[in-house]
This record gives C-alpha cells, structure tokens and sequence, in this order.
C-alpha cells in the first residue's frame, strides 16, 4: 500500500535518513521503532509531505506522492506535539478541519469516549498537555481514513484514555484500515502492532513480525530484545572508538 | 483576534493623522503631501512588521495546514494575500475617511489622491511579501525580528543616505542612469517619485524624481514608476512560492 523506496533525507550535513526501504501492507498495523534520533518523524512526515526527502521515492498504492497532495485525503495524521492555532476553540477547529477536508467528520461518539463533553466550548491555549492529545485523537480519527498515520499517540495520555484508544484502534483495525505508528511503549507494540520496523541511525535495522525479533534474538520478552539490539550496538560502537 | 485589533488601531492612527494634517493645512494637495512621507514610512514597517509577526504566529497553523490535503502553493499564496489585503483594506480606510469627509470629490485632486493609496498598497504588499521570506528563511524569531526591522531601517532610511553620499561623491560623473537604477531598487524611493510626479511637486522631488522627469517625462516615468513596483511585488511572491515549495517543517 504504502512502498519507500531507498529514502534518503539530509538537514544540512546531519544525514536523518540514509536509504530506508519499506513496503506497509494493507489492514495492518505497523509499528516504528528506533532510538530517539533515529529518524521516526522524519520517516512519517516524508510519507505526508511535511518534510521532502533528499532522494529516493514514496508510493502511495502505486503512485508516487512527492509533489502530490490529493492522497494526503486517503491519510489520518496525528502529530506528535499538539501544535494548533492557539486562539480557536476545540469545536471551531473541528469545523475548521472538516472544511479543509471537505469531509464530514463523526466525532461526537469520540468526545464521548474521550471525555471531552466539558472541553469543546474552551480555547485550545488553556487545555493541559494530555487533553490536547485528546483533542489531537479526535481531529485525527473523526475521519474514516485508508490510512492512519500516528505519531507517538499515547503521550501525555491517561490510563483510561490509553484503553480507549487501543479500544479505537482494535476497531479501525477490523475494518482493515491501515495504521502506522511510533512509540516508545514496547507492550503497546507487542499489543497492537502486527508489523514492526526498527529504526537505527537512519537505517532499517529489521523488519519483520514481533514474534520474528524476539525469535531471532531469542528473546521472550519484545523490551529485553529491543534493549540486547540496542547494547550490542553501543558495543560495536565502543570497539569502534 | 488580536491581529484585527491591530489592524483597527492602524486604520484610526492613519485616520487621526489625516485628520490632523487636513485641519492644519486645509490644502488637499498639500494634506496629501505630507501624508506620503507617512506613508512612505508606515506602511513598509506595518508590512514588515506585521508580516513577520503574523507568519511566525501562524506557524502551528501551517502545520495543521500542510498535513490536510491542500496544495502548499495555495496554502502560502492564500495566506500572503489574506494579511496583505487586510492591512491595504486598514489602510485604505484609515486614510480614506478623512479625505473624504474633507470634500475629496469635489477638489480635482481624486487621481493624485488615488495614487498615494496605490503607493502605499504596492509598499504594503511587497514588504508583507518580503517580511514572509524572512520569516521562512529564519526558524528563530528573535532573528527574524532583528532582520526585518534592519530590512526596513535600511530600505527606509539608511539606503537613502548612501544614495546622496555616492551622489555626492562622484558628482563629477554624469549620474542620471546610476541615479535611475538605484531608485528603482528600493521600492519606498519609486513609491516616493511615484507620488511626487503625479503631484507634480518639483520642489520636493528632490533630484531622483528630476532626472526621472527629466529622463522618461512625467506620465511616462509614473508608468515606469509603476511597472518597477509591480515586479518588485511579483519577486518576491514568486520567491515565497519557491522557497515554501522545498521548505521542511
């Protein structure tokens, strides 16, 4: 559905990405893994557009997307610091994205969910940090996209609304949706995710199922194999210097 | 919200000063000369300005923009001309009003009248277009503010100053073509000899507006006046275009 091919992406002369090559299949669910610094957001925001990549490709069902914009309708992206026009309330900005979108979004059984009854009449600048990821949720899946892309959605998120979004996702889920997301939870990924991509210095260091990595690290636990990959590479690293 | 409050407030100040002026002098002609220089100072800062405020303010807004299904070109474009035609409108107003309650219609003076506000639109345009590069260009704010108010000070004042030491350097060289070339690259000059020619006052043209008279005859150097204001708006628009085209964010 999604195919990346030999992405690469430089700021200067800091190289973020350095030939990432990946295909997402449909109506699964993807986790990105990798160090702070491995180029997660970078990755993300090349599929959308946000950021251009240096070279190589994006494809979305076939069709490449650099300088396109039409596909960003098929895409739900939740980003990963609530950043919204500060002075606006949580309803005007739900009006406000269902214009740009020209779609109509179904969000009441979110605010619902979400306990956001008390929070819609209120400008956005005076909401804490976890309910504008609230906010950030509803805006994002309100639509009914092809496909989600999601970055860090469970930070700042209490337990509750943590069990509701995995609620949420469980659902886009059985109607195959595709869905795409970084974290750093590893339970999380080892709940949801059905695919894992791990990120290391701006290389796909594996691809594969979960049970794929624990296996070839034989490991049992997801967090003890992401945390031998990461040790035996800052011990490559320390031979090295 | 706030950003119209301050549009308000730019629209009364230009209303009170034309006020004042037209009370004082109670010559049309002469209100509208003294209002240029004004206006030659004012709009270009407000554009400046307020552009850079406005873009920097925004920026959460772009975002939100840039991952919806938009073209970026739309997104900058629509953008530069919502705040651009916002503060000419403010403008246009604030300084309309006055006039018009002084009897504008009646005094013969509409055309040099209307080529004042065109003056002050094309300023406010192109430094709005110049003050959203800066902007782009500059990720720190406090560096974009530093930036656009030198922009400003160098366009408004200091590039004048140069102007009359070099003339005055090298007086002993014919200077009509250097003197024409440097005017028209500073938009608030051109602006300046715009007005001046259609006012036709030759005591305050000053020397740059005297060879332009001298050079292209009075409505040929105001269509030339014109025509340089228009590609000084047209560059930098397409240089926002350009740049928000590879910009990451």
């Amino acid at each position: 559905m999604i195919d990346i091919i030999d992405l690469h992406k430089n700021f200067g002369k800091l190289e973020v990405l350095k030939g990432i090559s990946l295909s997402i299949e449909p109506g699964r669910t993807t986790a990105i893994l990798g160090p702070n610094g491995s180029g997660k957001t970078t990755l993300i925001k090349c599929i959308l557009g946000l950021v251009r990549p240096t070279s190589g490709d994006i494809r979305y069902c076939n069709v490449s997307v650099l300088d396109r914009w039409k596909y960003r309708r098929e895409m739900g992206y939740l980003p990963q610091i609530a950043r919204f026009p500060e002075n606006l309330t949580v309803t005007e900005l739900i009006r406000f994205v269902e214009d740009l979108r020209e779609q109509q979004g179904n969000y009441q059984p979110l605010v619902h969910e979400f306990e956001l009854d008390k929070n819609l009449h209120k400008k956005l600048r005076f909401l804490s940090g976890g309910t504008r990821q609230k906010v950030n949720l509803l805006l994002t899946f309100m639509f009914d996209s092809p496909v989600y892309i999601l970055d860090e959605p469970t930070s700042g998120l209490d337990p509750v609304a943590l069990l509701r979004f995995k609620e949420l996702l469980a659902r886009k889920k059985n109607k195959s949706r595709t869905v795409i997301f970084t974290t750093h939870i590893m339970n999380l990924v080892e709940e949801i995710s059905d695919d894992l991509v791990f990120l290391l210095e701006g290389t796909v260091y594996f691809q594969g199922t979960c049970r794929e990595l624990m296996s070839s690290h034989q490991e049992i636990n997801l967090e003890t194999a992401i945390a031998r990959i990461l040790s035996t590479n800052n011990y490559v690293e320390n031979i090295k210097v | 919200m706030v950003r119209s409050r301050w549009l308000i407030i730019y629209a009364l100040f230009f209303m009170v000063a034309g006020y004042i002026i037209l009370y004082l002098g109670s010559d049309i002609s002469k209100g509208i000369a003294s209002l240029m220089n004004l206006t030659l100072i004012l709009t270009p800062l407000m554009g400046t300005l307020f552009g850079v405020i406005n873009f920097y303010n925004s920026r959460e807004f772009i975002e939100l923009l840039l991952a919806q299904p938009i073209r970026r070109k739309n997104i900058f474009l629509g953008m530069y001309l919502g705040f651009s035609i916002s503060l000419s409108l403010a403008f246009m107003v604030g300084l309309g009003i006055p006039f018009l309650s002084y009897g504008l219609w009646y005094s013969g003076e509409i055309a040099n009248f209307l080529s004042l506000l065109l003056a002050g639109i094309f300023l406010t345009f192109i430094f709005s277009a110049f003050a959203f590069l800066i902007a782009i260009y500059n990720e720190n704010r406090l560096k974009g503010f530093g930036i656009s108010i030198l922009f400003w000070l160098i366009m408004a004042f200091a590039y004048d100053g140069i102007f009359l030491i070099s003339l005055i350097l090298f007086e002993d060289y014919p200077l009509e073509k250097l003197s024409i070339m440097l005017s028209s690259l500073n938009p608030i000059d051109l602006s300046r000899i715009l007005v001046m020619l259609k006012l036709d006052l030759s005591a305050l043209m000053g020397y740059t507006g005297a060879v332009f008279r001298k050079f292209f005859g009075t409505s040929q150097g105001i269509m030339i006046a014109y025509g340089a204001l228009l590609v000084w708006t047209f560059i930098p628009v397409r240089w926002i275009l350009h740049v928000s085209k590879n910009k990451d964010f």
